[in-house]
């Protein structure tokens, strides 16, 4: 491998792209491989598969960002969690390194939500200014970096006890769209990765390597182009700008806590929903005093975490749901636009589990006494399922700067966040068919589990075909700073019932292809 | 990991304390102790009486009839030290309170589950309440000599995982 990049903090022809995940990792390679110098700022620590803990404690401690944060609204989470808004990592790789790798594009009208729906009262729905032609071969990329099974001849996975209990519920019912998903998980060997060896701990980063994550395909072989340097605990502090409006440079805190100004040409923000807009509020200047690429104030709002929730059940004879690959299994048939449900937009099923230590912090916080333990007592008979569906984008859900500051003097940030009333019908609409598909297998017990702090962060930077009502444009190019970008889940108009990764890649690789031409043409 | 002793003490002496003290674990001077000596864990910081209280109220939070106290001791021996001693006398001394006022002459002395269970009710929005809930999730749970008893096999990448050994073994379906 050729030796990466150290670029000078003076060099001012870099993209300096901050965070290593879906988004800027791919962004980060991509730009590398057309021969685009990029300095990526990470951060967290760097870990590759041998360095991952198959336990989930051990590795909460080492993968997890677990920087302070605050939480408001009426959420189960800022009651239960509420320091913890987000189950995400501070790592090279993202959150690349903790998904479960479902890998689903979005369907086409979920592209146009407002006009697929109508107005919503009280929700703030936005077409996005793409659609789903457009995005089709960017689609088709993605699915052929991460080697997604179900689609480009690749097979699907093998189906573990846990999807077997499952098909079996979900055939009862009649569904008809049921099978072992679209994974970024290899069915068989595929682009120098091996296949899944159905380990369980998918969540905890895959020592096989054969779950995609940027952490040890996109950021290694961008780095053996010799046109990208990754600084990992590299912890940005704010976006510097010139008296024109653009911005010039990042300040950064190294990791010997020192602070560094890196300049650059392009800056990308791609620290998810959460750091993103936290970082343009923290670049607060006197020419953008409400927080950088901010002047519609949409910074921060419209904060979606999908509509989620679990279900478990308990049976007479052993699961044993811990064995084998975490999320390889969906149900399709719930996902469409049908309002005769009694809501908009639609949600996914597919398997989960968690090992014990997790299902006892995560089954039902602060539950306790025997209706609690004895679910517990029934582990090793227990079926799982996670629901994903599409929420409501609200105004007032949204990241804000905290009074709380960092171990840096940084504002942390608030996360305030309340159920609509359509993701509430949706999930009390899941639960019931969750639970329907587990008693038609003989469930002795079902468990209507509440959401997890989230791992789908998306929509505070919202992107939009008028400046007035997002941050970013088509390209994720903040409307207000033409060499500033976005490029995580926080640009997302809205969200979808599909976990969003895929959709992360694709806009990641498109935008590559847009920076690298605007740069050619002089435009940035 | 653990910090329990096996101690030298004779059946006779642990079933005399035993009677004196009633319930499950024996608590002797500057010791509690299971009935049979299977297990005995030191007090140093707090009272036996507390550590006893303690041990109760975590089988009563979490109670799972097939673990032994021996885990339950394990999960709140964190608690016998000298930062958390003013937190514990407190807790355990409104925890006894309540327990008057439910009619017996204090937690322990509560002799079934319900009654305790009730008398926890009363308390279970108080931050003594809630710390001990909260360490218990991960102090109980997240000991790995337990796991077995759940049926839970923890790690198995280093056994190559599950491939070839049943990760779609189900049989019953």
């Amino acid at each position: 491998m050729a030796t990466a990049a150290k670029f000078e903090l003076t060099d001012d022809s870099v993209v300096v792209i901050v965070g290593t995940g879906a988004g800027g990792g791919v962004l980060a390679n991509e730009l590398a491989q057309k021969g685009v110098k990029v300095v990526a700022l990470e951060a967290g620590g760097r870990y590759m598969p041998e360095d991952y803990i198959n336990d989930e404690w051990e590795s909460f401690g080492q993968l997890a960002w677990t920087d302070p944060r605050t939480t408001s609204g009426d959420w189960r989470v800022a009651k239960d969690f509420s320091g913890l808004p987000a189950w995400i990592v501070k790592a090279v790789g993202g959150t690349s390194v903790h998904w479960a790798g479902a890998s689903l594009r979005f369907q086409d009208h979920e592209w146009k939500a407002l006009s697929a729906y109508g107005a919503v009262e009280g929700a703030n729905l936005l077409d996005w200014p793409l659609d789903a032609a457009e995005m089709a071969p960017w689609y088709d990329k993605a699915e052929a970096k991460l080697g997604v099974t179900g689609v480009g001849g690749r097979a699907r996975l093998p189906g573990s006890n846990n999807y077997k209990v499952f098909e079996k519920g979900a055939l009862a019912l009649g569904y008809k769209d049921v099978h072992t998903g679209n994974m970024a998980i290899n069915s068989a060997d595929y682009d120098g990765r091996m296949a899944c060896q159905q380990t369980g701990f998918c969540f905890q980063g895959c020592k096989w390597g054969a779950k995609w994550s940027s952490a040890y395909t996109d950021i290694p072989r961008g780095e053996a182009t010799g046109n990208l340097e990754v600084r990992d605990h590299a912890h940005v502090a704010r976006i510097l700008h010139d008296d024109s409006g653009k911005v010039t440079g990042v300040e950064y805190f190294d990791k010997d806590g020192n602070l560094q100004m890196q300049k650059a040409r392009v800056v990308a923000v791609a620290g998810n929903s959460f750091e993103s807009p936290r970082l343009l509020l923290n670049s607060h200047s006197s020419m953008f005093p409400d927080g950088l690429a901010n002047s519609s104030g949409q910074v921060g709002r419209n904060y979606m975490r999908h509509t989620t929730g679990s279900v478990y059940a308990t049976f007479e004879q052993p699961v044993k749901m811990w064995r084998g690959t975490t999320m390889a299994g969906i149900i399709r048939d719930e996902a469409r636009h049908d309002p005769s449900r009694g809501f908009v937009g639609g949600y996914e099923l597919e398997t989960l589990s968690l090992g014990l230590p997790f299902m006892a912090a995560f089954l039902d916080p602060g539950g306790w006494g025997r209706e609690f333990t004895t679910a517990l007592d029934s582990y090793a008979n227990m079926a799982g399922m996670w629901i994903v569906g599409e929420d409501m984008p609200q105004a007032e859900n949204r990241v804000t700067l905290s009074e709380t500051e960092d171990k840096f003097g940084l504002k942390v940030a608030n996360v305030n966040f309340s159920d609509h009333p359509n993701d509430i019908a949706m999930r009390n609409h899941a639960y019931k068919q969750g639970q329907a598909i587990y008693k038609a297998v003989g469930a002795t017990r079902t468990l209507p589990t509440p959401p997890y702090p989230s791992t789908h962060n998306l929509g505070t930077n919202r992107m939009s075909e008028r400046p007035e009502d997002g941050v970013v444009n088509r390209n994720g190019r903040a409307h207000d700073v033409p060499n500033l970008f976005v490029s995580d889940g926080s640009q997302f108009t809205t969200g979808a019932a599909e976990n969003p990764t895929l959709t992360i890649v694709a806009l990641a690789i498109r935008q590559a292809d847009h920076i690298a031409k605007e740069m050619a043409a002089g435009n940035v | 990991m653990t910090r329990l002793n096996k101690q030298g003490l004779t059946r006779r002496a642990l079933l005399s304390r035993a009677v004196a003290a009633g319930a499950l674990a024996v608590a002797g001077p500057g010791f509690i102790a299971a009935p049979d000596a299977a297990w005995a864990v030191e007090v140093t910081a707090i009272s036996e009486h507390e550590m006893a209280t303690l041990l109760q109220m975590a089988r009563d939070i979490y109670p799972h009839d097939r673990v032994g106290d021996r885990f339950y001791a394990v999960a709140i021996k964190s608690y016998d030290v000298t930062e958390q001693k003013d937190m514990v006398a407190e807790g355990i001394a409104a925890l006894d309170e309540a327990a008057k006022k439910a009619g017996f002459d204090n937690y322990l002395a509560a002799g079934w589950e319900d009654d305790r269970v009730a008398i926890l009710r009363s308390i279970q929005d108080t931050p003594f309440f809630q710390t001990i809930r909260g360490g218990l999730v991960t102090g109980l749970y997240n000991q790995k000599d337990i796991w077995p008893i759940f049926g839970y096999e923890g790690e198995s990448f280093s056994h190559g995982g599950y491939i070839d050994r049943g990760f779609d073994d189900i049989d019953w379906l």
